[in-house]
């Protein structure tokens, strides 16, 4: 799959989040997040339950509206942003069909036409390790094969953004360990990965920057390795010793 | 005691022997209200479906209004049809009054709310696991309806048996706008209510064992289906 994305001249990234605070019913979810996200490193938003994690995904995927602050693709492409990202979720939503269906069905939501479809799916379900399961009915796949096609499904369209909310959550170790391979192929073809976990071995595996969240807070933003040997906050320091539960 | 065992072993022979006259009847009612829901079904998933995704106001309002209309008296909804397309009403140039036309119309009317109301307690607890999903994809308000009754087709099978069940088995508005007319509107349930009352019983039971054998049928159907999809889509 072609990569768009580093240092190409029509890109919708950077991605600014500026002051972005979430509220419900008076109470503060996510408090004035303030981010630019640049092309390139795998982000990983590390943070106990409750920190706000998803939270951030939604907002700057633009699935929920922010109370205050706003989100702003800085690229030149940025009027493109819609269609240039998508998401997968913790829980694979797949539709009631087969494997190379499911997958078709986004290609045909973005207007690709029929004729290019299908060597896109084939390519897609190949890349993914999927090929044997196209025929399949989706929703009666493992777990771990039903993320796989959720992946497959959101890296078809060739995002130059993909965000990923706790996508390894509700899978056993094989299967965890087969979507983190998947998800390195998808950055390494090009995709800006932003995705959350609170497992903090995934973000050690993944992660190339680490956004730090805590109660709704940003406490710390910086490169992955500097994160994990020297982290800034105290709540950051006691969440790598296991010792900050929410 | 007699008289009743005699009726029944006439309405086996009838049902058996396929009669000719009781064929037709069923085969009437059969035209009439699949006829009724092909249109209910038509209308009704796509209001249902409509309601379910979008947002608008006085959506509560029209949810509690669609839910009573499951309920509207047919003999109302008989009532109704009947002004509307008698000689001096509304719609009395159509001349649909006492046909084919009229009997559809009126279950029309009776079970597109009933289609409407279920499809959408379907469509929008699919919508709920959907919905995030959808929009990441970029699929907009005019494709989702599509393909969230697509998704649900399986539990909308139920709810067009549903509509079926209530279409074919119901007698207050067509025995109104029909007028049990012999050849031309002559339902099963209509001819029941007069052969009940005329005193020929065997021909009453047999068309009630086929109403009764077709409910039967139906909800077997659904749950059936039902099962058999789970297993299969997941």
């Amino acid at each position: 799959m072609s990569g768009t994305g580093t240092g190409e001249v029509d890109a919708i990234l950077p991605l600014d989040l500026v002051d972005l605070s979430y509220e419900v019913r008076g109470q503060r979810l996510l408090d004035g997040i303030s981010v630019r996200l640049e092309a390139g490193p795998l982000t990983v938003i590390l943070g106990p339950n409750g920190a706000g994690k998803s939270l951030t995904l939604r907002l700057a995927h633009g699935l929920l509206q922010p109370t205050a602050g706003t989100v702003r693709w800085c690229g030149s492409a940025a009027i493109d942003a819609r269609r240039r990202q998508t998401m997968v979720f913790e829980r694979p939503v797949l539709l009631r069909r087969s494997t190379a269906a499911n997958i078709g069905y986004a290609l045909h939501v973005r207007g690709v036409p029929r004729v290019q479809r299908h060597a896109r799916i084939a390519k897609a379900l190949a890349d993914t390790g999927l090929a044997a399961l196209a025929t399949r009915r989706a929703r009666v796949l493992s777990a771990g094969e039903q993320q796989r096609v959720a992946l497959a499904r959101a890296w078809v369209l060739e995002p130059e953004v993909l965000f990923l909310d706790e996508p390894t959550r509700a899978l056993d170790p094989s299967a965890t360990r087969q979507v983190e391979e998947l998800i390195r192929a998808i950055a390494r073809s090009g995709a800006k990965i932003v995705m959350t976990t609170h497992d903090l071995g995934q973000a050690q595996r993944l992660a190339d920057e680490v956004l730090f969240l805590h109660r709704g807070a940003l406490l710390e933003h910086a490169p992955a390795k500097r994160f994990f040997e020297k982290p800034e906050s105290d709540e950051a320091r006691a969440f790598l010793r296991g010792e900050l539960f929410w | 005691m007699q008289d009743l065992l005699d009726a029944f072993a006439t309405a086996f022979s009838l049902l058996l022997h396929f009669d000719p006259d009781l064929m037709e009847i069923v085969a009437l009612s059969f035209e009439v209200s699949l006829c009724a829901l092909a249109a209910a079904a038509l209308i009704g998933l796509s209001l249902g479906a409509l309601v379910a995704v979008l947002r608008f106001p006085g959506r509560q309002l029209a949810l509690v209004l669609l839910n009573a209309l499951m309920g509207l008296p047919p003999v109302v909804v008989g009532l109704v049809v009947y002004l509307v397309l008698s000689r001096s009403g509304p719609l009395g140039f159509l001349g649909w009054l006492f046909t084919f036309k009229a009997l559809v119309l009126a279950q029309f009317i009776l079970i597109t709310p009933i289609v409407a109301a279920l499809s959408r307690g379907v469509v929008e607890d699919l919508w709920e696991e959907y919905e995030e999903q959808l929009r990441s994809l970029g699929t907009g308000p005019l494709r989702m309806i599509p393909t969230l009754l697509w998704d649900g087709r399986h539990r909308l099978v139920t709810v067009i048996l549903a509509g079926f069940g209530r279409a074919i088995a119901e007698v207050g508005a067509v025995i109104i706008v029909g007028g049990n007319i012999a050849h031309v509107t002559r339902v099963m349930t209509t001819a029941i209510a007069l052969e009940t009352s005329r005193g020929d019983l065997a021909l009453a039971l047999g068309l009630g064992i086929v109403l009764l054998l077709l409910s039967l049928a139906v909800n077997a159907g659904a749950s059936l289906g039902g099962a058999i999809a789970q297993r299969v889509e997941g």
